[in-house]
C-alpha cells in the first residue's frame, strides 16, 4: 500500500466515499415493508384506498431508487439529441444552448473587459476614473439585471446571453487591469530603451506578462457564468439546461432533477479543468 | 560648440526626490570620449544608478544637462544599449527569442533568417550558443546576465550602460564574464559607463575611474586614470606595479575621504568644484 503514490490512493479512497454514498442512498430509499395493524371499525374498501388496506403494504420513498437513477440515467445518455418540441429536448441539446449562451455571453465580455482592463491597467488616470463605477456594479447579483435586459432587449434568449456578459465582464476586467499594471517595471524600462512601438510592447510584453493574471480573471468568470446560467435560464426559460432542470420538478421527476445537476456539475468541472489547461499553457517560471 | 567634440558631456547635473529636500547629488560634471570604458563607484545612496537612468533616458534630472554627440538626451534611444542590474529578460522568451526581440526592434526591416542569425552571433559572442532554446528561468544567474550583455551588444548601441551587471553574481562567474566582457569591449571599441561596487572589477575594466562621495549631495569627487597598462588580465592583474597604488587610492576613498564633500556640500561650500583628476602610482598628475 506504502508504495502507492498519493495520488492512486486518493483516487482509490474517492471510490471507496463513492460506493459508501451510494449504499447509502440505496439503503435510505429502499422501499420499507409496513405492518398494519387490523383495525376492526370502518369499511375495508375505504382503508384499502387509504393505503391502510389489511396485512402488509410496501411504502415507496418519494426520492428515487438507485435502480430509478440508472434507468432515468441510461435513458437521457441513449439519446442525448432528440428533439420532440419545445418541452422535450434531449439532454446534450439541452446542455448545448447553455454552452452556447455562456460562450457567446463570454465571448462578449473578454472583448470588453480584456481592451478595457489594458486601458484602466496602463492609465492611472482612467484607473480612478472609472473604479467607483467599477467598485458598484461588481457586487450586483447578474440576475438583478434581468427586469432590465428583459426590458430594453425584449428577448429573453438575448437577455440571458447579456446576464452572462454582465456577471463574466468584472473579474476579467479588475484581473486584467491588475496584471497589466503590474508588469514588472525593468521589462518596461527594457522595452523602452528598445524603443518598442505601442503596439509590439502590448502584445509582445504585456499581454504575455499579463497573460496568467488574465487568465485566472477569466477562470473566475468561467465558473460564475456556469453558476449564472442555471438561474438565468429557470427564469427565462425556453431551452437550456437550467429550463430542464425546471420543467423536470414541474413534471414532478426527481431522477431527471438529479440527473440534470449531476450534468450541470459535471460539464462545470470540464470547463475548469479547461481553464486550468490554458491558464498553465500561458504561465511562465520567473 | 565644445560638446560637439566629446561623445557624451554630462553638465551641472542634479537631481531630488522631494521639493525642499537636498539633492541627491548635485553639481554632476563630466565627459566620456569615444570608445572609453568609465566605471563609477560610490557608496549606496549617492545616486549612481539615478546618473545612468538619466543616461539612458528613463528618468529626468532635475537640473542641468546631458548631451551625447552634441544633442541633447531626451527619452531612451536605441543609440544606448542597458544592462539592467536584474537581468530583465522577458521570462515567457527564449533566450534566443529575447535577443531577437532587441534586434528587430533596432533593425525592423530585417528578414526572420537575418535576425536570427544576427542574435546567435552576439549569443556566440557571450558563449552562449548551446542554450538559445531555453527559457531564462532555466539558466544560472551569470547565464542570465550573460543573455542581458548579448541583447545590449546586439543592437550595437552606440554608448553602453551597465547598471552593476555583476553584482548579483557570485566571484568565479563573475571572473568570468568580467573577462568575456573585457575582450568583446577591446574588438568592438565600445563606449562603455558602467557602475560597480568592486574596486578590482573597476580597475580590470576601465580607463577612467570616477568616484562620488556619500549621499545626499553627492558629486564627483576624483576622476581617477587607470594608470595600469591596457592589456591588463584578471589572472597577473595583481602583480602590476601600478596595482597596489590604484586599489590603495580608491579604497582609501571609499573608506575615508566620501565623506568629506558631503560635509562641505550640505554647507553650500562646493559651488562651482571641479573634481580632482588623479593617476595614482605616478609621480606626477597627467593633465588632459
Amino acid at each position: 500500500m506504502n508504495k502507492l503514490s498519493v495520488k492512486t490512493r486518493g483516487m482509490i479512497l474517492s471510490v471507496v466515499i463513492l460506493l459508501m454514498a451510494l449504499c447509502m442512498w440505496h439503503i435510505v430509499t429502499a422501499p420499507k415493508v409496513v405492518s398494519n395493524p387490523i383495525t376492526p371499525t370502518g369499511s375495508s374498501e375505504y382503508q384499502a384506498l387509504m393505503g391502510q388496506g389489511v396485512g402488509n403494504t410496501v411504502e415507496k420513498s418519494g426520492f428515487p431508487t438507485l435502480t430509478k437513477m440508472g434507468e432515468t440515467f441510461y435513458q437521457q445518455l441513449s439519446h442525448p439529441f432528440y428533439d420532440n418540441g419545445p418541452n422535450d429536448k434531449g439532454i446534450g441539446i439541452q446542455l448545448a444552448y447553455s454552452l452556447a449562451r455562456v460562450g457567446l455571453g463570454f465571448l462578449l465580455a473578454m472583448a470588453v473587459a480584456i481592451p478595457f482592463g489594458f486601458l484602466i491597467g496602463m492609465s492611472p488616470l482612467a484607473y480612478e476614473a472609472f473604479n467607483p463605477f467599477i467598485q458598484i456594479l461588481k457586487p450586483i447579483s447578474p440576475l438583478a439585471w434581468m427586469p432590465i435586459a428583459l426590458y430594453t432587449i425584449k428577448d429573453s434568449s438575448i437577455s440571458g446571453i447579456f446576464v452572462i456578459f454582465i456577471c463574466s465582464v468584472w473579474p476579467m476586467l479588475l484581473n486584467t487591469a491588475f496584471g497589466v499594471a503590474n508588469v514588472r517595471k525593468e521589462l518596461l524600462n527594457v522595452t523602452k530603451t528598445l524603443e518598442v512601438s505601442p503596439l509590439r510592447k502590448a502584445f509582445l510584453v504585456i499581454l504575455p506578462a499579463a497573460a496568467p493574471t488574465i487568465l485566472t480573471g477569466m477562470r473566475i468568470s468561467m465558473g460564475i457564468a456556469w453558476l449564472v446560467i442555471v438561474a438565468a435560464e429557470m427564469l427565462v426559460g425556453g431551452t437550456g439546461i437550467g429550463y430542464f432542470l425546471w420543467n423536470e420538478w414541474n413534471n414532478l421527476s426527481l431522477s431527471s432533477v438529479i440527473f440534470a445537476i449531476i450534468m450541470i456539475g459535471l460539464v462545470g468541472m470540464l470547463l475548469d479543468i479547461a481553464f486550468a489547461k490554458l491558464q498553465k499553457a500561458v504561465s511562465y517560471a520567473d | 560648440m565644445q560638446t560637439e567634440n566629446t561623445f557624451l558631456k554630462v553638465e551641472n547635473l542634479s537631481k531630488s526626490y522631494k521639493a525642499g529636500s537636498p539633492p541627491v547629488f548635485e553639481g554632476i560634471n563630466f565627459e566620456i570620449e569615444r570608445g572609453e570604458f568609465v566605471c563609477i563607484i560610490g557608496h549606496s545612496g549617492c545616486g549612481k544608478t539615478t546618473i545612468l537612468n538619466v543616461l539612458a533616458g528613463l528618468e529626468d534630472a532635475t537640473d542641468g544637462y546631458t548631451y551625447m554627440l552634441g544633442r541633447e538626451i531626451k527619452g531612451p534611444s536605441l543609440d544606448r544599449g542597458v544592462v539592467f542590474q536584474g537581468h530583465a529578460l522577458m521570462p515567457w522568451m527564449t533566450v534566443l527569442q529575447n535577443v531577437a526581440f532587441a534586434v528587430k526592434s533596432k533593425f525592423p526591416d530585417w528578414s526572420k533568417a537575418q535576425i536570427t542569425e544576427h542574435s546567435k552571433k552576439y549569443l556566440a559572442m557571450v558563449g552562449l550558443i548551446n542554450a538559445e532554446n531555453k527559457k531564462p528561468s532555466e539558466l544560472s544567474g551569470g547565464m542570465k546576465q550573460r543573455v542581458g550583455i548579448a541583447r545590449a551588444f546586439a543592437i550595437e548601441p552606440k554608448m553602453l550602460l551597465l547598471d552593476e551587471p555583476f553584482g548579483a553574481l557570485d566571484a568565479l562567474t563573475r571572473g568570468v564574464i568580467q573577462d568575456e566582457l573585457l575582450k568583446i569591449c577591446s574588438e568592438t571599441k565600445q563606449t562603455v559607463f558602467m557602475i560597480t561596487h568592486d574596486v578590482d572589477e573597476a580597475i580590470l575594466l576601465s580607463d577612467k575611474i570616477m568616484l562620488m562621495s556619500n549621499g545626499p549631495n553627492a558629486r564627483i569627487a576624483e576622476i581617477v586614470i587607470n594608470t595600469l597598462p591596457k592589456n591588463r588580465k584578471r589572472a597577473s592583474l595583481h602583480h602590476d606595479p601600478m596595482y597596489y597604488p590604484m586599489r590603495n587610492h580608491l579604497v582609501d576613498f571609499l573608506v575615508n575621504r566620501s565623506k568629506d564633500l558631503q560635509v562641505k556640500g550640505s554647507a553650500g561650500e562646493l559651488d562651482g568644484y571641479q573634481p580632482v583628476l588623479v593617476c595614482p602610482g605616478l609621480q606626477t598628475p597627467v593633465t588632459q
